[in-house]
């Protein structure tokens, strides 16, 4: 971990926001930890949040940091850059790096760059398969021992059931969470969007929902009989959410997440052929939009998380079928958020922050309460403010917004990283 | 849009009806050219035609090559496979490069849907195009209307005609491209393929489908047949091409219950003993050959009406 500065800062004048509710209050931190809660405080560094809401630190499941392998798209600095700017304060950074996080090495790689950076926590994922590679089960136990709290082939799915069940027994005792990409490759095969009358009409082989219901149903029955927990990555379909509320409804310990972008764009963005829309799994309709939205609103989604991808422009520049899939999404996901659902503040913010620290194992230090001598990983936000995303202005390395020129709602003013003002008036200090 | 002011040919969809028919119009007039001893007008002197194939195609770039010469364009042809452009320029760099060297249009054929209308972002050349993925084919819709429109003598539009599409629509550029341009003029067309070679999702195509050419047959004006290929067998979507033919080709017994006017098209190059097992010569609605010989007039009104001075047709231009 970062040292926790030492110096004392005052968040002024906002609003609080946690599992209690809302009051209004300001916030004294010194050495990392949060000293005073109450009105008028005063002394050190001071961050006006008047007219803000102050709230925990947001914890994203889901980013791609490209780091090592990839470092023309993003580097962990820059990725946790552009996560302090949109007010994560942990982000578990998924093993698709090359090479993979598979190893002790790789994890404690991450993490130090991580740490090296000091913007946020970077919580290194680690691989269910060796290279991802789907044939053999990477070392969960020294893995685990590393710190390794979240574990999947991101990027893949597990095609193997029964390979997919011993992973689940092995993990059992381990105490670390399984997440699952769903997607079965047989039915995908070169696909680039959502299979329906938008890729039947564009001439483009299309990735149905049915590819990931099947693997989120396969694997729900593995939860069933082996009694582990698992989390399931970027839902994207109506049918995947009403599996979830049903196996939630059950009993059965599974958590779910969804992206910004999987609730707010549709398979229609690709009609002209522009890859940054292209992204895995794809854009979807807009009935799949409003299970989503709905799966949200009553908990059957616990997290909203980014799937950060950055890409180099240059890979993006080129016809749809050969582009590689993902977006960015760690600096516009708050604005999506308030633009797009229609759900209480406090939830959108559970969604964002204290259900994913729950998954992440990160509950001890991120998503805390705000009260006295709790860590000091704090977000400050204008819930109302509009703006319009500026590709050219994002911190990532890489412009693969898909929100160019879209007006967003709420944006963070400052972010506060164990004890340390890691982002003013939405301006990085580091 | 008006296509003599449109600047690109991407697909059908871009055009209205009216639009089809002032091309086809237009046409007429290239048809008359390539009737005189001298095959040849003054219309596009000076403007850079470039074709950029990044798949094969031997008919469809030497019928723009020759639609170019006819307006007396001057004329490039760059046969680029896709893999040599992967290993090394992008696609972009491809483009940028080209145009710098001056280009009024380019006509692009390329095995990625899409791709010409990404190309517009890169150079101020019109962009044809001459065929992408499984996506358009919009200069094949266009000699298949105009040829459809000659044979059966349909100048107004083709309010009531009966077309079957029959093969792999799925896959066929050709299908998404006629299916648009067909029901713009008022024509019923039915897609005839097994479920596997359709496109996932087709309510809201102006089609209807079926899996029984027989039944239709009686029926048709226009019999148009795609070309069906064999690593369709590699993935589970046909169980042979014997199984296809049997079900879905042209044989004579299925020509001798096609009415007397009817035509048989195909877009080429034909697969024989599979979609047609007749020789087409024996058919006396092949209208096969008229779409090639149609295909250089439409392509010279097309480069006409993107590059042209879009004044009066039958201006000096054209004389």
């Amino acid at each position: 971990m970062t040292p926790p500065a030492a110096g004392r800062v005052v968040i002024s004048g906002g609003t609080l926001l946690d599992q209690a509710g809302e009051r209004a209050g300001d916030v004294a931190i010194e050495d990392g930890y949060i000293v005073e809660v109450g009105t008028g405080l005063t002394g050190g560094q001071l961050l006006d949040a008047t007219g803000c809401v102050v709230s925990p630190g947001f914890v994203d499941l889901h980013v791609h940091l490209r780091e090592p392998g990839k470092e023309e798209a993003e580097t962990i600095e820059t990725g946790s850059r552009g996560a302090a700017l949109g007010g994560f304060t942990a982000v578990v950074a998924m093993p698709n790096t090359d090479p993979a996080q598979d190893s002790v090495a790789v994890v404690q790689f991450v993490r130090a760059q991580g740490e090296r950076a000091g913007l946020c926590e970077v919580l290194p994922s680690g691989c269910i398969t060796v290279g991802r590679a789907g044939e053999r089960l990477a070392p969960f136990g020294e893995l685990a021992a590393a710190g390794v709290r979240i574990f999947t082939d991101d990027g893949n799915g597990v095609q193997d059931a029964q390979l997919m069940r011993r992973a689940l027994e092995y993990a059992g005792p381990l105490g670390i969470t399984l997440a699952q990409h769903c997607e079965t490759a047989s039915l995908t095969k070169g696909a680039v969007m959502h299979e329906g009358s938008c890729c039947s009409r564009l001439g483009l082989p299309g990735w149905p929902a049915l590819a990931e219901e099947l693997m989120l149903f396969r694997d729900i029955e593995l939860v069933r009989i082996t009694g582990v927990p698992m989390h399931f990555l970027h839902l994207s379909t109506a049918r995947s959410v009403a599996l979830v509320r049903a196996a939630k409804a059950e009993g059965l310990a599974i958590t779910a997440e969804a992206t910004p972008h999987h609730f707010s764009l549709t398979d229609e963005e690709l009609s002209g052929y522009d890859a940054v829309f292209k992204v895995n799994p794809p854009l979807r309709t807009p009935a799949d939009i409003a299970a989503i939205k709905a799966g949200l609103a009553d908990g059957t989604i616990d997290a909203i998380a980014t799937d950060h991808a950055p890409h180099a422009p240059h890979t993006k520049e080129v016809p749809l079928d050969q582009a590689p899939s993902g977006m960015l999404g760690l600096e516009t996901a708050l604005g999506v958020c308030l633009a797009e659902l229609d759900m209480s503040l406090v939830d959108i913010v559970a969604a964002l922050s204290w259900k994913p620290a729950a998954i992440a194992g990160v509950a001890d230090r991120h998503g805390r309460p705000i009260a006295v001598g709790e860590p000091a990983n704090l977000t400050v936000f204008d819930r109302n403010v509009e703006w319009t995303v500026k590709p050219e202005q994002l911190a990532s390395k890489s412009r693969n917004t898909p929100y160019v020129g879209r007006r967003l709602r709420g944006k963070v003013r400052h972010t506060v990283f164990n004890g340390i003002p890691v982002v003013v008036d939405g301006t990085a200090t580091r | 849009m008006s296509p003599r002011h449109a600047k690109h040919l991407l697909s059908i969809d871009d055009l209205t009806a009216d639009d089809i028919h002032h091309l086809l119009e237009l046409t007429d007039h290239m048809v008359e050219i390539n009737h005189r001893p001298i095959p040849k007008v003054p219309a596009l002197r000076g403007k850079n035609v470039v074709s950029l194939f990044f798949e094969d195609s031997t008919r469809t770039r030497t019928s723009f090559d020759t639609a170019a010469k006819r307006l007396s364009a001057d004329t490039m042809n760059f046969a680029v496979s896709s893999s040599s452009v992967n290993k090394g320029e992008s696609l972009r760099d491809t483009i940028e490069t080209i145009s710098a060297m001056g280009v009024d249009a380019f006509v692009i054929r390329h095995k990625s849907s899409g791709v010409p209308g990404l190309i517009t972002r890169w150079t101020d050349a019109s962009i044809v195009n001459a065929g992408d993925g499984w996506h358009q084919h919009p200069t094949q819709a266009l000699l298949d209307c105009y040829t459809i429109r000659t044979r059966l003598n349909r100048r107004d539009g083709f309010d009531g005609l009966r077309i079957a599409i029959v093969g792999d629509i799925k896959h066929s550029r050709v299908a998404r491209s006629d299916v648009q341009a067909f029901a713009a003029l008022g024509a019923h067309v039915t897609l005839v393929a097994p479920p596997t070679l359709l496109p996932p999702a087709l309510h809201d195509w102006p089609v209807a489908v079926s899996h029984d050419l027989d039944s239709l047959l009686p029926d048709l004006d226009v019999l148009y047949l795609l070309r069906v290929q064999r690593e369709r067998m590699d993935d589970a979507l046909l169980p042979s091409m014997h199984e296809y033919s049997a079900m879905y080709g042209l044989t004579a017994a299925r020509a001798a219950r096609l009415a007397p006017h009817a035509l048989v098209m195909h877009p080429g190059p034909m697969n024989r003993g599979v979609e047609i097992v007749v020789d087409p010569a024996d058919l006396p609605g092949s209208a096969i050959l008229d779409q090639v010989t149609n295909g250089v007039a439409v392509r010279m009104a097309v480069l006409f009406s993107l590059l042209g001075t879009g004044g009066d047709l039958r201006s000096e231009t054209l004389s």
